[in-house]
C-alpha cells in the first residue's frame, strides 16, 4: 500500500480463542507494583 | 470519530491503532486526516462530503487513500468490532499463581511517599518467621492447582531485614517444587541498604528478577528516600546496585529493574531517568507516585502538561537512538509494548489478576488481594494458616474487568492497561471499578509512546 503500512499481524482476536492458559507472568510481579500495565508482558504459551 | 480506532501523532509518526484487532498502522498525513472523518460501517465508495471537507487534498488522492482504508476494513484490521465481552462474562476465579510475600513489615528507610506507611502498613512492625514463609509456599502450591509457573516476590517493608526468612523460604520451595510439578520464580524488591556480597551472590543465583529502588539524581533521591536519622541513602545504595547488576550480567541474568518514583517535586523526571542510565543501568522503571491529592508531593491534573512533555522527550531520545543504532539505548518499563507476542486477549480483559491469580501475604500470614490492599480490613481474604479464602472477594475480582469498570469499554487503551491498577482506583476514588482519571491520562500517554517506540523498532516491516 502507498499510504498505509501495517506494522503487526493484528491477531488479538485469534488470541482470544486460544488464550487464557495462565502460564504468563503476573504483571505486578515485574517492576511496577503501583501502575499496572499489561501490554508489556509476554505470552509464554509458546516458549 | 469512531471509538474502534485511535489515531495519534508521536514524533514524526502518524499512527492508527485498530483497538479491537490490535492492528497498528503507520499512515501519511492525508490518511490520518481522512480516517478521522469516517465511521463504520464503511461503504465501498468514499462519502461525497469528504472532498468538500478536505479541500486541501486532490480528490484522486483522497480516493486512493479511501481504497486502502476500505481494504483494511474488509480485512477486519480497521474499524473492527469488539467481540470480547462474551469472554469477560464467562470469567471465573482463577487459581493463585503469584504471591507478594511481605517478609518484613519494617523498613530501614523513611521514604516520604511510602504507601506502606514507613513499612508497617499501619499494622505494627513485624518480621515474618521462616515457618510462616514455608507455610506460604505450601499454601501457594495448594492453591495453584494446575498452574506450573509460580511467582513469589519478596517484598516489604524492606525484605532484606528478614534475610533468614527469605533464604529459608527459597530453599524450602526449591526442595519441594519438583515433587509438585511446579517451577518457582523468585523476585525481590529492595531499597538496597542491607545488600552485601553474600546477599548479592544469593539474589543473583536464585532471583529471576530484582527491583532496586532509586529515584534518580542524588538530590532528588535524598530529598525523599531518607534514613530514620534524616540522611539520604544514595551514596550507600548506588555502589551496591552497581555490584549486583554487574554480577547479574556476568551470570546472564539480565532481568532487573532500577525502579524510581517521581513526584510533584521532580516533574523533570526525565533527568532522573538519564541520570540512572549514566550510572550504567539499562533496565529502568520510573513511575509517578500514587498518592492522594492533598499530599504536597502528589501529582495532580495541573502537572499533566509538564509530565507529557517529559514523556515526549523521553520518547524522542529513545527513538533517535533506535534510528541511529537499531536498538533502544535502555529499557523503560512503561514504554515496553510487544506488538507481536504480547499477552492474549483473555489476559488483557482482567489485567494484573489481583485477588485471583495474585495475592499478598503479611508477616502474620494474612492474605490480601495485593500488596496495596494490605492493612485494609475490608479486603482481608483469609489466612494461609486456615487455608480458606474469602470467595466473595475472589469472585468480585474475577468479575472485575474492562467491561465492568467505569469508562473502560469506550476507551481505546483498554487492551493495554486492562483497566489499570485496582488498588490505585480504590485508593483514589474508593471504588476498585472506578479507574482514576488522572492515572488513565498518564497511562494513555505512556501507551502512545510505547506503541510508537515499538513501531520504530520494527522499522523495515512489510510494506
Amino acid at each position: 500500500m502507498k499510504h498505509i503500512k501495517t506494522v503487526n499481524k493484528a491477531n488479538l482476536k485469534e488470541t482470544a480463542v486460544k488464550g487464557g492458559c495462565g502460564k504468563c507472568q503476573t504483571s505486578c510481579q515485574s517492576a511496577c507494583k503501583t501502575s499496572c500495565t499489561i501490554a508489556n508482558q509476554q505470552c509464554e504459551a509458546n516458549k | 470519530m469512531s471509538n474502534s480506532i485511535h489515531r495519534f501523532k508521536q514524533g514524526d509518526l502518524y499512527i492508527i491503532l485498530d483497538v479491537n484487532s490490535g492492528g497498528v498502522h503507520v499512515v501519511d498525513k492525508i490518511v490520518y486526516d481522512l480516517i478521522g472523518l469516517l465511521n463504520p460501517p464503511l461503504s465501498e465508495e468514499m462519502p461525497e462530503e469528504i472532498v468538500k471537507i478536505l479541500k486541501e487534498y486532490p480528490e484522486e488522492e483522497l480516493k486512493e487513500c479511501y481504497e486502502e482504508i476500505y481494504s483494511l476494513y474488509c480485512d477486519k484490521i480497521l474499524f473492527s468490532a469488539d467481540e470480547y465481552r462474551q469472554y469477560a462474562e464467562m470469567s471465573i476465579k482463577a487459581p493463585i499463581k503469584a504471591m507478594c510475600l511481605h517478609v518484613s513489615h519494617d523498613c530501614n528507610l523513611r521514604c516520604k511517599y511510602c504507601f506502606a506507611e514507613t513499612g508497617d502498613f499501619g499494622t505494627g512492625r513485624k518480621i515474618m518467621t521462616p515457618e510462616t514463609g514455608r507455610k506460604a509456599i505450601d499454601f501457594l502450591i495448594e492453591k495453584s492447582a494446575g498452574r506450573q509457573n509460580l511467582e513469589l516476590d519478596f517484598f516489604g517493608g524492606e525484605p532484606l531485614m528478614a534475610w533468614e526468612t527469605v533464604k529459608e523460604t527459597v530453599d524450602y520451595a526449591r526442595s519441594v517444587e519438583k515433587q509438585h510439578g511446579k517451577n518457582f520464580r523468585f523476585t525481590i524488591t529492595t531499597n538496597g541498604m542491607l545488600l552485601d556480597d553474600e546477599k548479592i551472590e544469593y539474589i543473583n543465583r536464585e532471583m529471576s528478577n530484582c527491583v532496586l529502588s532509586l529515584d534518580g539524581r542524588k538530590e532528588v533521591n535524598d530529598n525523599i528516600r531518607i534514613t530514620p536519622n534524616n540522611k539520604g541513602c544514595y551514596d550507600i545504595i548506588v555502589p551496591k546496585y552497581k555490584k549486583l547488576v554487574e554480577g547479574r550480567v556476568n551470570k546472564d541474568r539480565t532481568d532487573y529493574y532500577v525502579r524510581g518514583t517521581f513526584t510533584k517535586h521532580n516533574l523533570d523526571f526525565v533527568e532522573d531517568v538519564l541520570h540512572i542510565v549514566s550510572l550504567g543501568f539499562d533496565q529502568l522503571s520510573v513511575e509517578p507516585v500514587t498518592a492522594p491529592e492533598e499530599m504536597d508531593y502528589a501529582i495532580t491534573e495541573k502537572d499533566l502538561p509538564v509530565i507529557f512533555k517529559g514523556y515526549d522527550r523521553l520518547y524522542d531520545i529513545m527513538a533517535e537512538s533506535v534510528e541511529k543504532t537499531g536498538r533502544k539505548p535502555f529499557n523503560f518499563f512503561h514504554y515496553m509494548i510487544d506488538l507481536q507476542q504480547g499477552p492474549c486477549a483473555i489476559k488483557r480483559l482482567r489485567g494484573c489478576g489481583c485477588g485471583n491469580e495474585y495475592v499478598a501475604v503479611t508477616p502474620d500470614g494474612d492474605v490480601y488481594p495485593c500488596h496495596q490492599f494490605v492493612g485494609i480490613d475490608e479486603w482481608k481474604m483469609g489466612t494461609i494458616y486456615d487455608g480458606v479464602i474469602d470467595q466473595n472477594i475472589a469472585n468480585y475480582f474475577a468479575k472485575t474487568h474492562i467491561y465492568s469498570k467505569e469508562g473502560c469499554s469506550d476507551c481505546w487503551a483498554r487492551f493495554y492497561c486492562s483497566g489499570g491498577c485496582n488498588a490505585t482506583s480504590f485508593i483514589y476514588d474508593g471504588d476498585v471499578r472506578k479507574p482514576n482519571k488522572l492515572q488513565c491520562e498518564l497511562m494513555r500517554k505512556r501507551i502512545e509512546c510505547g506503541i510508537a517506540l515499538s513501531v520504530k523498532m520494527r522499522d523495515g516491516f512489510d510494506e
